[in-house]
């Protein structure tokens, strides 16, 4: 997960991701296209991205293309977004309990 | 048409035949996979069906299976049972199994996809959760809860 936080703190690599969000399976000539950036450079954020798992390639006959992998993203949302969503919702449901454990009855 | 492909990757402190297992024995993928049962022989030519075991007859994906190397690739084709009739709807999905180290590293194409479908959609936002599921099930022994929650809401009558 260290490798995931990583590859995303820097935007380059980020900007990379969202063009292939757009576009998936590109080749490195077409994510070069829309970038301000070199194609070594490019080829080398493509690369951090690849070593955390956040794309993935696949060889097509002489053509490498870049496909966006989503499910370390999915899983960095649930370990660090809906394990505090769920504290907060379990609050709400404790709270909900309670008044309603002292409503009178009938 | 346009067709799109889709490729999830995901690496799981798992041997490969339990991976293979965990996809294709239906009293497995209900365990992770939103309660639902892969259901088939896994021979070249069968149907394959995505099963609710709670409410027999439903099915939600079919599909056959085209190619099956076990515990290493599996190919079935892909399509919602309302559009079985029309081969253009039918996409493809490819598992890869490949050990890496004490871990295995499973990769699923989706390839043949109707770009900007009905399917397309689910398809992108179900994969990274089946595969996070799947990935917390093997190693911790507990499946995400928000996506059998999710899908047991989704599976209640209305009213």
């Amino acid at each position: 997960m260290d490798q995931v936080f990583r590859a995303l703190a820097d935007a380059g690599r980020r900007r990379l991701l969202d063009r292939l969000c757009e576009g998936n399976g590109q080749t490195l000539g077409e994510l070069c296209a829309h970038m301000d950036m070199t194609r070594q450079a490019v080829s080398q954020h493509l690369g951090v991205l690849e070593a955390a798992n956040l794309i993935t390639t696949l060889r097509r006959g002489r053509e490498k293309r870049h496909y966006l992998n989503p499910v370390p993203i999915y899983e960095l949302s649930e370990r660090w977004i809906r394990k505090y969503e769920r504290r907060r919702l379990s609050f709400l449901l404790d709270l909900k309990q309670q008044l309603e454990g002292e409503a009178p009855n009938g | 048409m346009d067709k799109t492909t889709f490729v999830y990757t995901t690496y799981i402190l798992a041997t490969a035949q339990r991976t293979w297992d965990a996809l294709t024995v239906g009293e497995l993928t209900r365990q992770y996979w939103g309660g639902l049962m892969n259901v088939s022989d896994w021979k070249p030519g069968s149907p394959w069906e995505h099963r609710n075991p709670e409410q027999p007859g439903q099915v939600l994906v079919l599909g056959q299976v085209v190619e099956c190397d076990p515990p290493r690739r599996l190919v079935m084709t892909w399509a919602d049972p309302a559009e079985a009739g029309s081969p253009g709807k039918h996409s493809r999905v490819t598992f890869e199994l490949e050990p890496v180290g004490d871990m295995v590293r499973l990769r699923v194409t989706h390839d043949e996809l109707e770009a900007g479908s009905v399917m397309a959609g689910k398809i992108s936002d179900g994969w990274p959760q089946v595969l996070s599921s799947l990935k917390s099930w093997l190693e911790t022994g507990r499946a995400l809860a928000i996506f059998c929650t999710q899908k047991r809401e989704a599976r209640q009558p209305v009213g």
